[in-house]
């Protein structure tokens, strides 16, 4: 597989502030990864890093096979960090043909990746009038005009209202289906999680975990059930040795497995018994569960 | 080169307060210079006519208009030092560097536009003084026009100097206003160096050759004030009144060195400063 980023024991310090330490990872081409983490945990800090806009104070990291500069490599990136950054007395269309300019791109990329964002009937207005919305859209254009290898978003639905969370998710999507590989640095884990298939999670400049999302936590997940012989169920789910912990909330009974079943089977197991299940879910924990697990272990 | 220059120019240009200060800084002097070239007749009372002066002869008219001229230079120095400032409140220059600008290209791209609005000024300067020149001057001999044109140099290491200062300040402070005000403590402070020389020398003479080294009172000398020369050339008997306002390369050099050194500690500043 391609690797378009490898970062080795990174280490960030502000003063005694160890913003980043010893963090390693690597980004493969094609996968979308997330970065993951509170506020303060570094994400920010090393993507600024990786983008030759910080400083590290040791380690090293390599774009692509490790034989190009940091700045040939940046042409070849698309990056926000934070806040959309753009010249406000000039319109989208003249900002845009700046970034063109410093990546040394065509300037017919402009209107192609205007028409992708939506943006293309208001590209002669001023970037000072502009919604926030509309400026990160605008960002997101930006950052493609180069066809990049690797798009890298920070925080790319940070104060936008529920409409233009859903625009720039789903337009992350569609980018991502084009086979583009995006590294993209979020707090809210809902949107990690629709989005991403690989974490890396970061707590106080360090990292927890990095792998596919799914297997953040070695776990089978668990049935959801509701029936009206409940007694029965939970004497029968105690004894099974399939299941571990049980959790009662009125008429919902949730079952964790300790081993791998589906749920077909375990209807099949149960109606054998002759208790008859009036609702059955198999779920995995959601990311935020994960995330709230791994972090308490710690 | 010029991909650096014309990523600077769409960024100046596009700016109206820019644009309005960019003409200020070129075509007022410019105009002041044609203005006064003219004959003002005042309702009759009496005509004004600086030509008369001989102020406009060949070759002291390069010295002359060099001289008034550069006072001009503020304006353009507002310009470079929002310039910088407006990157820095826009978060422009992070977002430069992550589209793939390097820092020394980002520091470049800035001098280059300097020295570009620098010899521009110079040309205009230079034609203007040339065709006044060959209208008012009672000598029109090749030999004495372009005697004295390395002012015309002078002029223009002065104008770079001084707007790399401003770039320098720009970088260090972030902020346009204060920039500025810096331009101005550092003209007390070079006042401070010449007291405190005075006081470790004992005489006028010394302090004035360590205030010489000194970067705006450096970039002052290479076109000194021509009023004495003026009396002069009218007062033929007034000889006391005799000074060196010759541009000498040792000034020259001065300047450039600090050019050299604010353009070198810009780009320092950038690569270690976390943005």
């Amino acid at each position: 597989m391609d690797t378009i980023l490898t970062i080795n024991n990174l280490t960030k310090k502000f003063g005694y502030l160890t913003a980043v330490k010893d963090l390693s990872f690597t980004i493969n081409k094609g996968n979308v990864y997330g970065i993951l983490g509170p506020n303060g945990s570094g994400k920010s800090t090393t993507l600024g890093i990786v983008l030759n806009v910080v400083n590290k104070t040791s380690g090293d990291f390599n774009w692509f096979d490790g034989k190009t500069t940091t700045h040939d490599a940046l042409k070849k990136v698309g990056a926000i960090i934070e806040r959309p950054n753009f010249y406000p007395y000039m319109s989208a269309y003249q900002n845009l043909k700046l970034v063109c300019k410093i990546k040394e791109v065509d300037f017919s990329k402009i209107d192609e990746k205007l028409e992708i964002v939506g943006l293309s009937d208001r590209k002669d207005s001023k970037f000072s009038t502009y919604s926030l919305g509309m400026k990160q859209r605008l960002a997101i254009a930006s950052a493609l005009l180069n066809d990049p290898e690797i798009l890298i978003l920070d925080e790319p639905t940070n104060g936008l209202d529920p409409q233009g969370i859903h625009q720039i998710r789903s337009l992350i999507k569609q980018i991502a289906s084009n086979g583009t590989t995006i590294l993209l640095a979020s707090h809210l884990l809902d949107e990690v999680e629709k989005v991403c298939s690989h974490v890396v999670v970061l707590r106080k400049g360090e990292k927890l975990y990095s792998g596919r999302v799914d297997e953040m936590i070695s776990s089978y997940g668990f049935f959801e059930l509701k029936t009206n012989k409940q007694d029965e169920l939970i004497k029968l789910l105690e004894t099974d040795q399939n299941f571990g912990k049980l959790k009662v909330e009125g008429e919902l009974i949730t079952a964790f497995l300790n081993e791998p079943m589906d749920a077909s089977a375990f209807n099949k197991l149960m109606f054998e018994k002759g208790i008859t299940l009036s609702h059955l879910v198999k779920r995995k924990e959601s990311l935020e569960e994960q995330f709230l697990q791994l972090t308490d272990n710690q | 080169m010029l991909r650096l220059i014309n990523l600077e120019l769409q960024k100046l240009l596009l700016s109206r307060v820019n644009k309005v200060l960019i003409f200020i800084s070129f075509i007022l002097p410019f105009t002041v210079l044609i203005l006064s070239s003219i004959k003002i007749n005042f309702f009759g009372f009496f005509t004004l006519e600086l030509g008369e002066l001989g102020i406009f002869n060949f070759p002291i008219i390069w010295h002359i208009t060099t001289f008034f001229a550069s006072y001009f230079k503020l304006f353009f120095a507002i310009v470079v030092v929002s310039m910088i400032g407006n990157e820095y409140s826009n978060k422009t220059i992070k977002q430069n560097l992550i589209d793939g600008l390097s820092k020394k290209e980002f520091i470049l791209s800035k001098f280059y536009t300097i020295v570009f609005f620098s010899l521009i000024s110079t040309i205009l300067i230079g034609v203007a003084s040339f065709l006044i020149g060959l209208y008012y001057s009672s000598y029109t001999e090749a030999s004495i026009i372009f005697r004295e044109t390395e002012y015309l140099l002078a002029y223009f290491v002065k104008l770079v100097g001084f707007f790399s200062l401003c770039l320098f300040f720009g970088m260090l402070l972030k902020r346009s206003a204060f920039a500025l005000a810096f331009l101005f403590v550092l003209y007390i402070v070079e006042w401070l160096i010449f007291w405190g020389s005075y006081e470790a020398f004992g005489n006028a003479d010394s302090a004035w050759k360590v205030k010489n080294f000194l970067p705006l009172e450096s970039m002052y000398k290479l076109i000194d004030q021509p009023f004495q020369r003026i009396i002069i050339t009218k007062y033929p008997d007034k000889m006391d009144l005799a000074y060196d306002y010759a541009v000498h390369w040792y000034e020259i050099a001065i300047v450039m060195g600090w050019t050299a050194l604010f353009v070198f500690l810009s780009y320092r500043l950038l690569k270690v400063r976390d943005l």
